[in-house]
């Protein structure tokens, strides 16, 4: 027998559902990452999953992005498409992130520090955003992302929107 | 599998602690040894585990029943309840655990009939792994999809221990960093499987300055999980503090049914995995989520789950390994549903 696997992309996905029983559907916060990157702008971050202060944020990668830092590392995967990751090493990195911060922050202009290179990620690759460093993605066609961080002030959220409700 | 190694104890019920188990004399007929633990005895025949306690008896099918084990025993008895099935299974205290026979059932619950022991985590495992060894014949590899694997069946024939000690994968950092847990190739042992045929397995462009060779990194997820040798066995690929990003490759049914203690994510990767939910106390249905490649979905703290996949498909399980959990749990302050509106 010949297999065949179904992944999603943003212009062909088959989202599922949840069916109650006895049940509130809300309870299962259920929602689709490439219905919920289609229907956001470029880069914004909006959580899909939460657990206390960690975050799963999906974006549509679409261009240039601003750049980001986070005190911590943060992981991405892209789920559709292409997508570049820059990376510099911030000098001062404090003094973009302070070090109670939590999640991305967006920096206000070009980053400050030296340049650790770049990876490019295809669909099912994930990469590494190292903490202390500063970061930005360059998509050339919509991409589909999906980052492990934690809840910071670029993390939009929206679960009316995004989630099952009936 | 992606219990956190710092998750410490915390206290159980008020049950006695149970300190006796006892591994017994091998049968004349089917060549299996017996087990027991507190008032509980474990016996095998040629397709059967019997588990008898003073108040009732209960029989597995041995298949599902060393499927189930093996995950309890692989995960270290995992966050929760791990139900084998509708009656047995064991509850995690992080230190501690409950042995129990009908607890989770109304039917059993509610006649009387059901029973649960207290045990120090360290006494039941090493019953447990004899099990598991005692009872897993050479061939049957309890992590396999049916499809892959030898069947389990008939009297005393040999054993396959290197199936059932495989060393957990747990990365500390990101799978493939230099010093992290390895990537898999056809090389070391993990070719494709059958089911991944299709899948693209190419690597990232990966282009650090010199000096930043250890930081500016990504690899294959998708190839990774497609050279998978386990179904139902989560792995962590990714760390940030507690949040475990644990992707695994899912085949036919989940051997147990996981009453989660916290909220616990799933985000399916590919193909379709449905899910059927049932109340965690009484085990009273309450839903079914239909999940494909791209779906999120939260399983609440008060359910049980047990998932379903007619083809290998990948699914993401993220973890809050947080050791404050167990404490919250224990207070009544862990919230049942990660979000809501």
């Amino acid at each position: 027998m010949e297999y065949t696997t179904r992944l999603g992309s943003l212009a062909d996905y088959d989202k599922g559902k949840v069916i109650p029983i006895d049940d509130d559907p809300k309870n299962y916060v259920f929602s689709n990452i490439f219905e919920v990157a289609s229907q956001s702008a470029p880069y914004e971050r909006v959580a899909v999953a939460k657990n206390f202060e960690y975050v799963i944020e999906v974006a549509r990668a679409e261009g240039s992005s601003d750049w980001y830092s986070a005190t911590h590392d943060e992981f991405v995967l892209s789920m559709d498409g292409v997508v570049e990751v820059q990376f510099v090493k911030l000098d001062d990195p404090a003094a973009v992130a302070p070090p109670e911060s939590q999640g991305a922050v967006k920096l206000a202009g070009e980053p400050a520090g030296r340049k650790m290179g770049r990876v490019v990620l295809s669909r099912g690759h994930q990469g590494l955003l190292p903490r202390g460093a500063a970061y930005r993605f360059i998509a050339h066609a919509p991409a589909c992302l999906m980052i492990q961080t934690v809840e910071g002030p670029e993390t939009v959220q929206k679960w009316a929107e995004i989630c099952q409700n009936s | 599998m992606a219990m956190s190694e710092t998750a410490h104890q915390a206290a159980a019920s008020n049950l006695p602690l149970v300190m006796r188990t006892e591994i017994g004399a091998i049968d004349n007929v089917t060549g299996y040894r017996t087990f027991s633990a507190g008032s509980f005895s474990f016996a095998r025949d040629e397709y059967f585990a019997r588990i008898t306690w003073p108040e009732g008896t209960h029989t597995m099918p041995v298949d599902a029943f060393l499927r189930a084990m093996m995950r309890d025993v692989a995960w270290g008895f995992f966050y929760g309840t791990v139900n084998f099935d509708d009656v047995i299974g064991t509850v995690n205290h992080y230190g501690e655990v409950t042995l129990f026979a009908g607890r989770y059932n109304d039917a059993y619950h509610n006649a009387g009939r059901d029973r649960e022991e207290r045990f120090p985590s360290e006494v039941l495992m090493p019953l447990f792994k004899a099990i598991m060894s005692d009872w897993t014949n050479q061939g049957f590899d309890p992590f396999a999809a049916p499809m892959e694997t030898g069947a389990p069946w008939g009297s005393k024939n040999g054993h396959n221990e290197s199936a059932i000690t495989r060393t957990r994968v747990s990365a500390k950092r990101i799978v493939g960093l230099p010093g992290d847990t390895p990537l898999r190739t056809d090389a070391n042992g993990f070719p494709v499987n059958r089911m991944f045929p299709d899948l693209d397995q190419s690597t990232p462009i990966v282009e650090p300055e010199p000096g930043f060779e250890g930081e500016v990194w990504a690899y294959n997820l998708f190839d990774y999980l497609s050279r998978s040798d386990v179904t139902w066995n989560p792995s962590v690929c990714s760390v940030v503090g507690e949040s475990l990003f644990c992707p695994t490759t899912e085949e036919f049914a989940l051997p147990i049914d996981h009453g989660n203690d916290r909220c616990e994510w799933f985000i399916t990767l590919s193909d379709e995995i449905d899910w059927d939910i049932k109340d965690k106390e009484t085990g009273k249905p309450r839903a079914k989520v239909i999940t494909r490649a791209g779906d999120v979905s939260c399983m609440p703290a008060d359910i049980r789950h047990k998932g379903y996949a007619k083809k290998r498909a990948m699914l993401l399980v993220w973890e809050n390994g947080s050791p404050i959990i167990p404490e919250l749990i224990l207070k009544g302050e862990a919230p049942i549903v990660s979000v809501t509106w």
